[in-house]
């Protein structure tokens, strides 16, 4: 997270500069500022990433609904709504967290961070159970797309005829998924940083800006999540 | 060389460059179809503004420097420093050209993307690296032969990546593109041989995916097609087998001349024995000819590409017999 | 080293105050520098050796062309080459060339400030610069790439050169390009000293600031265009493939979503140092200064509504032609206002014609030439007979390098004291400038007659009726490498020879000619006067010391 540039030169500490305010910046009001504008415009980029892949997906499905139609039976609803609910329970406490960070209650903010970043390991456990089930029926991406004759079977309701290119929908489902799983790992990444920040007593009322980025940060891993899960687990 | 650089250079001084007619200007090839006019006219409305607004830039600047350059002494004049009724002029005065340039650009865009209802239909086939042209009676050619006066649409699709059909002559252009029909017409005007390119870059033979595009009278051009309808009846088998050749592109990567080009030359194979990419060697006879067309990539010749696409379907076993018989001719 | 230069160098060096460049010394106070002037030089050197590099197969490209037929290589390497020439000019050297190059080393200091906003972040994007051109090498001598810069699917998949890792690379590269977006604009919106409001601040800052907001939203995009061309390469993904039901003319849109405001990440910081160059090298203030900034804005904002122009004959409808065409048209308005505001603040200056100002004439000229053969690809019906031809090669390379590459030069020479403290010989200088101004519009205008007259690109052979053309355009070609070359020899001897430059040669009125050439590590010794920076009033000539010296400041 080099975008949250704040730690301070350990020589150039004093009354007028404190040891958290970078030697460039003359105010931590500025540097705060510079902070936060820096990470909603690297935020702004990362939804223009995930837009190009759901404009992707919208095309391929505009011009192939019958395999999206077909293949999402075989994507484990319970388990994507678990891990929505995960993820919106670990928002609440990155956001109380970013509170406590404010208000200088430094156990609270360290207990927080610490259930936020307990939240991702679930997460990543259950996407984890999920991969391996699919790895293991043979439902992967077009290049090793190669069911298992059971696959089909376990899933209610009648059999329908598989359409083409199957394989396509689990490319776009693994694409999608992994490229949110490694946001999710690298959210985490940073969220173990600022624990550990914290429990070394870097954040005062006065500066606790990576905490706040870091927030805003898992804020919309969670909210592409939010819009991953309807697309992809519940299709009718 | 010289010879060449003299009259290209005496091309380039003696620039019409304000002519426009039938036969052509400095910049446009002569406009020798139905909806070439539209396109030269709007083509030609914005050279006039260029010149203009390049001559004014040029001039001005000219002006200024001789007029305003650094002399000892000599101060830079205040001026005002903006002026809206300036900005106004120099922001709508393009705006309105450029309005006209659209209109203009629109008109001849509709018309060339517009075929006349009752076109004659000619479907066409790009592949690495040639044109396949069928006609609706089933003869193929490599070359696109059409009748003067009368509007021709093509319906085109791609065997492997994209193309693009180009006839600068008649202004046409468009994409040829896998996994679909895209679709040009044009209706030629006057008799002749025209060019045509690929002008989508698609690999190693990309300048070499080149036709010609002939435009026939009317009767000439029935006559044309009854003959060429019926090659293996018409010709000897290695005749027939050298027309074959030529229809199918096999040309643009055999050359017949030794010279090898994305394939092997063809002249005098036949008979000889030559070390495969995989290490074996194998002799060229007519099993060794017929495998390599019908299934290309099984055994490749020693310093070459799998490139060749295969031609099962496309050919018929009389009609590979006759092209063995014209590659066992060049010996 | 002869004598006389030697005891002059001693002499000046024991009495020269410290400076960004000698404060530290030793290979790691560069690697791991934080301070954006020494990243600027390092982008500097980085992104002109790739400018060599593509310009060495430029004159690759040329010495095949210059006569039909096979000339020096046969097809697949001639592919190569304009494919490598293609992508190293556009990723390694005109998209960073001049916002982290130059940009990174004047943005902070004419905001009066001591760095940007994230010096790390800073770093990284430069590290990142060279993962990405290591990919790039890497691709080069493993097997090359031959699917021309634009990486056309499904061409890109049968191909058995290296498309993922050239792929893989320029997305490294996206990600340095938004570093320095974020930081530029963070830096632009936080750190501009008292005094500066929006409306003061110098024009090259507006044009960075429109730039870091394509280079941050068109960006991303690319990256994803190019994450699927991997999954497609590695998974079958199926999105582009034609084969497994997918449209390879998404990936068009895709590419051109980014390719095209893309363009405007080069040229519109091209167009901020025309804004500082031709105003103090005329000793008048700009003129219509509101209007230069507003439409640098404007120009990002629309670029990003044009991409569908490339694309009037690949199938697209007619109805969508339409409307990419009379917004394509909209483009040209604020290009046009920016050319005659120019033109505005020469009227009744004192134009000097150093080597920077005859640059900068230069690139009205050319980038004139460049736009107005921008509304021929415009017209709907114009285009379809000249989409994909030399008309197009000669228009991109009348704005890219007739417009860029001129304007990176003029910065180049502008800075060049700045960023050395040396200043290199002017008589060099300009001569080297008119020479690659005639090998320029050698090369070059040739190539729009032959692609009126229907020359395809990427051509490794061409019909007779086209010989002297591209003859003439070789001879061009090699005439631009001899001036380009020349540039770099006077150049790198003034790194040694040159005479010290003074805090102010040329008489500008920015805040970064207040500091010192080459500045102090933190830019300036006391705070910086903020005043407008387009009046020149107060500076008067300093004959002695051939510099510009403060009117109060003068004994």
């Amino acid at each position: 997270m080099p975008e949250t540039d704040t730690t301070a030169e350990p020589d150039e500490g004093g009354q007028e500069h404190p040891q958290f305010l970078a030697h460039h910046f003359d105010t931590p009001r500025q540097q705060f500022n510079a902070g936060k504008l820096g990470m909603w415009i690297f935020l702004v980029t990362e939804i223009l990433l995930f837009s190009g892949l759901f404009c992707a997906y919208v095309v391929y499905r505009a011009n192939h609904p019958e395999i999206f139609i077909y293949a999402h039976r075989f994507l484990d609803k319970n388990l994507g709504a678990l891990n929505t609910c995960v993820l919106i329970f670990s928002s609440l406490t990155m956001a109380w967290a970013v509170r406590s960070a404010q208000l200088e209650r430094k156990a609270a903010l360290a207990l927080l961070l610490s259930v936020t970043l307990l939240c991702g390991f679930v997460f990543l456990g259950v996407k984890y159970v999920e991969y391996r089930h699919k790895w293991h029926e043979g439902l992967l991406w077009a290049n090793r797309y190669a069911p298992r004759a059971e696959a089909a079977e376990e899933t209610d309701g009648e059999q329908p005829i598989e359409p083409r290119n199957v394989g396509v929908f689990f490319s776009i489902y693994f694409m999608m998924t992994g490229l949110h799983g490694l946001h999710v790992i690298a959210g985490m990444g940073a969220i173990a940083w600022v624990l550990r920040r914290s429990i070394r007593g870097d954040f005062n009322r006065g500066y606790f800006g990576p905490v706040d980025y870091v927030g805003l940060y898992w804020h919309l891993v969670d909210l592409i999540w939010i819009y991953l899960f309807p697309l992809l687990y519940l299709i009718h | 060389m010289l010879g060449q650089v003299g009259s290209g250079l005496a091309q380039l001084v003696v620039p019409a460059l304000v002519g426009q007619s039938s036969t052509g200007s400095f910049w446009l090839p002569p406009p020798d179809s139905v909806a070439s006019g539209a396109v030269d006219h709007a083509f030609h409305f914005v050279m006039y503004v260029s010149y203009f607004f390049f001559a004014l830039i040029f001039g001005l600047i000219v002006l200024f420097v001789v007029k305003y350059r650094r002399r000892p002494g000599a101060e830079a004049v205040k001026t005002a420093k903006s002026s809206l009724a300036l900005e106004a002029t120099w922001s709508l005065i393009p705006l309105a050209l450029t309005i006209v340039m659209f209109y203009l650009g629109f008109v001849g865009y509709v018309e060339l993307r517009s075929p006349p209802e009752r076109a004659y239909e000619i479907s066409v086939l790009a592949r690495k690296w040639s044109w396949q042209f069928t006609y609706p009676d089933g003869t193929i050619d490599n070359n696109l032969h059409v009748p003067v006066g009368e509007p021709v649409r093509l319906v085109m699709t791609s065997d492997d990546v994209i193309h693009s059909l180009s006839i600068p002559a008649f202004r046409v252009k468009m994409d040829v593109v896998p996994g679909r029909y895209t679709r040009t017409w044009f209706q030629g005007k006057e008799l002749g041989t025209y060019d045509l390119y690929c002008t989508e870059y698609c690999g190693t033979g990309h300048s070499d995916m080149l036709a010609s595009v002939v435009v026939h009278e009317a009767d000439d051009f029935r006559a044309w097609l009854k003959a060429a309808g019926d090659v293996l009846g018409n010709n000897p088998p290695a005749k027939a087998g050298e027309i074959l050749f030529r229809r199918h592109g096999c040309g643009s990567c055999h050359s017949t001349d030794g010279t090898p080009r994305v394939g092997p030359s063809l002249q005098g194979i036949v008979g000889q024995t030559h070390a495969m990419a995989d290490g074996s060697s194998a002799a060229v006879d007519e099993n060794y000819i017929r495998q390599s067309i019908l299934e290309p990539g099984t055994k490749i010749r020693q310093g070459f590409r799998n490139q060749m696409p295969t031609y099962k379907g496309r050919l018929n076993d009389q009609e590979i017999t006759a092209i063995i018989q014209y590659i066992k001719s060049l010996n | 080293m002869a004598n006389s230069a030697d005891g002059k160098l001693s002499e000046t060096n024991s009495s020269a105050p410290l400076n960004y460049l000698n404060c530290q010394r030793g290979f790691l106070s560069w690697a791991l520098t934080l301070d954006h002037k020494r990243i600027g030089v390092l982008y500097l050197v980085s992104i002109m050796a790739s400018l060599g590099l593509g310009g060495l197969f430029a004159m690759l490209i040329r010495a095949e062309l210059i006569a039909p037929g096979e000339t020096i290589v046969k097809e697949d390497t001639y592919n190569q080459f304009f494919t490598l020439h293609g992508a190293i000019m556009i990723f390694l050297f005109i998209l960073p060339g001049i916002p982290a190059a130059l940009g990174n080393f004047v943005l902070p200091i004419m905001l009066g400030a001591k760095d940007v906003a994230f010096p790390r972040l800073n770093l990284a994007s430069y590290y990142l610069w060279l993962v990405g051109a290591v990919f790039f090498l890497v691709a080069l001598v493993t097997g090359g790439l031959d699917t021309g810069w634009t990486l056309y699917v499904p061409y890109a998949f049968q191909t058995d050169t290296r498309v993922l890792t050239a792929g893989l690379g320029a997305f490294i590269l996206g990600f340095s390009s938004i570093f320095t977006g974020i930081n530029f604009i963070a830096t632009v919106h936080t750190m501009r000293p008292p005094g500066m409001t929006w409306m003061k601040m110098p024009l090259f800052l507006w044009s960075l600031y429109a730039t870091a907001i394509i280079q941050v939203l068109a960006t991303p995009v690319l990256g994803i265009t190019l994450l699927l061309l991997a999954a497609e390469l590695v998974l079958g993904l199926g999105i582009f493939d034609p084969a497994k039901g997918g449209d390879p003319i998404l990936f068009q849109h895709f590419f051109w979503f980014y390719s095209h405001p893309a363009v405007y990440i080069m040229i519109l910081p091209a167009m901020g140092i025309m804004s500082e160059v031709i105003p103090t090298f005329s000793r008048k203030h700009i003129f219509g200064y509101k209007f230069i900034a507003a439409s640098s804005v404007a120009i990002a904002f629309l670029g990003f509504l044009v991409w569908g122009h490339h694309m009037f004959t690949s199938s697209q409808s007619v109805m969508a032609g339409t409307i990419f065409s009379l917004l394509t048209f909209s483009v040209s308005i604020p290009s046009a206002i920016k050319v005659f505001n120019w033109l505005a603040t020469m009227y009744k200056g004192s134009i000097a014609l150093d080597t920077p100002m005859l640059y900068a004439l230069a690139f009205l000229l050319l980038f004139g030439i460049g736009g107005l053969t921008g509304l021929f690809l415009a017209t709907l019906s114009a285009n379809v007979h000249l989409h994909d031809t030399y008309f197009v090669v000669a228009h991109f390379h009348y704005t890219m390098m007739g417009g860029t590459l001129i304007a990176f030069l003029a910065g180049l020479h502008y800075w060049w004291p700045k960023i050395t403290g040396r200043m290199y010989s002017e008589f060099w200088g300009r001569l080297a400038a008119i020479g690659v101004f005639v090998g320029f519009n050698l090369t070059f205008f040739p190539q729009f007659v032959m692609g009126s007259r229907g020359m395809p690109r990427r051509y490794h052979d061409f019909p007779d009726k086209f010989a002297i053309f591209h003859f003439l355009s070789s001879l061009g070609a090699f005439l631009t490498g001899l001036a380009m070359l020349t540039a770099l020899a006077y150049l790198l001897h003034s790194l040694f020879r040159g005479r010290r430059a003074a805090a102010n040669p040329w008489g500008s009125a920015t805040l970064e000619w207040q500091c010192a050439s080459p500045p102090p590590k933190e830019n300036f010794t006391e705070p910086p006067r903020v005043g407008d920076p387009y009046d020149y009033d107060n500076l008067t000539y300093d004959a002695e010391n051939e510099c510009f010296v403060p009117m109060n400041a003068s004994p």
